[in-house]
């Protein structure tokens, strides 16, 4: 009865209604996830289960049992940070900041996502691995809203640390 | 959110007979139950995860497809089979939701999603028929932006919100459903109902009955198939009105068309009325626009959704007119 978060197992929740979200911030201080809408609708909770990026609002931590979550504390290690991080603060690609993780996190498996040619409802030839362009990601990333409208730097950065493939 | 229990199913049959017990509901990736249960709109006492089985997707004795019920949307979307065979499915699939919710959502959850009627999702200050029977719906002169022009009574105008299930029904899907008395199919356009006197009643789904998956029937040669929706915004918002279509074209006639609507009913809406008066005749934009005309020969438009009747007409028939380019 246990969930590994970044690496570490840790006990379940006792309470079968904690979501996840809830169970990171206030059961294991991990405030780094942020809430936004609590319903699906901003993806500021966004993290990965098994390296898949999912919605920690909508998701009951006893769901993720057994499975391996990873927060945007995950990500970085200490104060080397991640190549998305970096890109960010490059091309300003935040203003208040709220967002960032749950933007982080999803650009970290979206970037896998394209590398293994999954498709996106822009891509114009399904039998094709989707080709690397700013529309790609903007789309990919359409879950992700920034109530400070950074999209375009966040698009910018991603675009570079995908152009360099070092994510 | 009301206490309840959780637990994980490891088969079909096991999941099956939990849903006959009363209180108990089944859970796939939780998108929208986790979502109706913290808005108070859902109460169960009993939580089943049944996304540890019915996860494959096989290729059936037939030439066709079978994809199990708890198969996340978007490795449906993904699927190689899937791009190739039925790129319609793949694009509605992807048209809906985000990406995080793909990766959560399930087909079965899909296909049972419920509507996003905002009444309905609001327990503390309105009324709605669908969450507590006869007790009013106060879309009726409300915001109907999202509401039904086809389909609706004066008991609910609701729409189901899927797109996944506008392209199962063009692309004439059959539902694997296991229940007390055993396995049965059902075609998914006779699975969601209308509302009638009774919106609470969604589908034909009976009591301890659980989807185990959806079946697609070998791909038509030569079928050509697109999926088109209107939205409030670029992605990530659910259909204003959507159409998916697959066709056929032999010398100049249909010799096949399937037809079928999101955003405008209480359920994905075949077009079979309009799909019957093309089918065998001249794939031109006169029969075309002919049989749309009959299609919604009986809408019901509302004030805040009016615009929706041509919006769905014009839809089709520039879908219709892009694939019979297609085929030229
Ligand atoms: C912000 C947001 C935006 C969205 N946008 C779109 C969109 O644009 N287009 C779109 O189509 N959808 C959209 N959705 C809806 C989404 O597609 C559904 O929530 C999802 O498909 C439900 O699947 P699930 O596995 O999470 O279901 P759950 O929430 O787990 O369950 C839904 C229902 O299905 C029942 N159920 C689950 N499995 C079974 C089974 N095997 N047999 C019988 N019943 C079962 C459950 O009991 C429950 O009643 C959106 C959702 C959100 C939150
Ligand atoms: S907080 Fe989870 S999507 Fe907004
Ligand atoms: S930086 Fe403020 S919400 Fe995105």
């Amino acid at each position: 009865m246990a969930i590994t978060i970044n690496g570490t197992e840790v006990p379940l929740p006792e309470d079968p209604r904690m979501s996840l979200a809830e169970f990171l911030r206030d059961g294991l201080h991990l405030t780094g996830t942020k809430i936004g809408c609590n319903q699906g609708g901003c993806g500021a909770c966004t993290v990965l289960i098994d390296g898949q990026r999912v919605l920690s609002c909508l998701t009951l931590a006893v769901q993720a049992e057994g499975r391996e979550v990873t927060t945007i504390e995950g990500l970085s290690s200490g104060d080397d940070l991640h190549p998305l991080q970096e890109a960010f603060i490059a091309h300003d690609g935040f203003q208040c900041g709220y967002c960032t993780p749950g933007q982080i996190c999803a650009a970290t498996a979206m970037l896998r996502e394209l590398a293994e040619g999954m498709p996106s409802s822009v891509t114009g030839d399904l039998s094709r691995p989707a080709p690397l362009t700013a529309e790609e990601i903007r789309e990919r990333m359409s879950g992700n809203l920034c109530r400070c409208g950074a999209h375009n730097g966040i698009i910018a950065a991603i675009l570079q640390v995908a152009q360099e493939g070092a994510a | 959110m009301n206490p309840f229990t959780y637990r994980r199913a490891t088969t079909a049959p096991e999941a099956a007979a939990a849903a006959a017990l009363p209180g108990h509901r089944l859970l796939g990736g939780g998108t929208n139950l986790v979502d109706l249960m913290r808005k108070g709109v859902e109460h169960p006492e009993t939580l089943i995860d049944v996304t540890g089985f019915s996860q494959q997707i096989e290729l059936t004795p037939g030439g066709g497809l079978l994809i199990g019920g708890a198969v996340r949307n978007s490795a449906l979307a993904a699927h190689p089979q899937v791009r190739r065979d039925y790129p319609l499915l793949s694009r509605a699939v992807l048209t809906g939701a985000s990406a995080q919710i793909r990766n959560m959502a399930t087909v079965a959850g899909n296909v049972m999603q419920r509507t996003r009627c905002t009444y309905f999702a609001d327990p503390a200050a309105s009324r709605c028929n669908k969450r507590v029977p006869g007790s009013g719906c106060d879309a009726q002169g409300g915001f109907t932006r999202y509401h039904a022009i086809l389909g609706g009574s004066s008991a609910c105008i609701a729409t189901h919100p899927s797109d996944m299930c506008v392209a199962l029904a063009a692309l004439d899907a059959t539902l694997h459903l296991l229940g007390p008395d055993g396995p049965r199919a059902l075609p998914l356009s006779e699975f969601h109902r209308l509302p009638g006197d009774t919106p609470h009643l969604e589908t034909e789904l009976r009591p301890g009955e659980i989807i185990t998956g959806v079946e697609l029937p070998p791909p038509l040669p030569a079928m050509r198939s697109a999926y088109r929706k209107v939205r409030d915004r670029a992605s990530y918002a659910f259909a204003l009105v959507s159409v998916g279509a697959c066709i056929t074209v032999e010398n100049g006639h249909f010799a096949e068309i399937r037809l079928a609507f999101g955003g405008i009913a209480h359920r994905p809406w075949r077009a079979t009325r309009a799909e019957a008066a093309l089918r065998s005749g001249p794939a031109t934009p006169e029969a075309v626009e002919a049989a749309l005309k009959l299609e919604f020969a009986e809408a019901r438009p509302l004030d805040g959704n009016a615009f929706k009747l041509p919006l769905a007409r014009r839809s089709a028939a520039a879908l219709l007119a892009q694939l019979i380019g297609e085929t030229a």
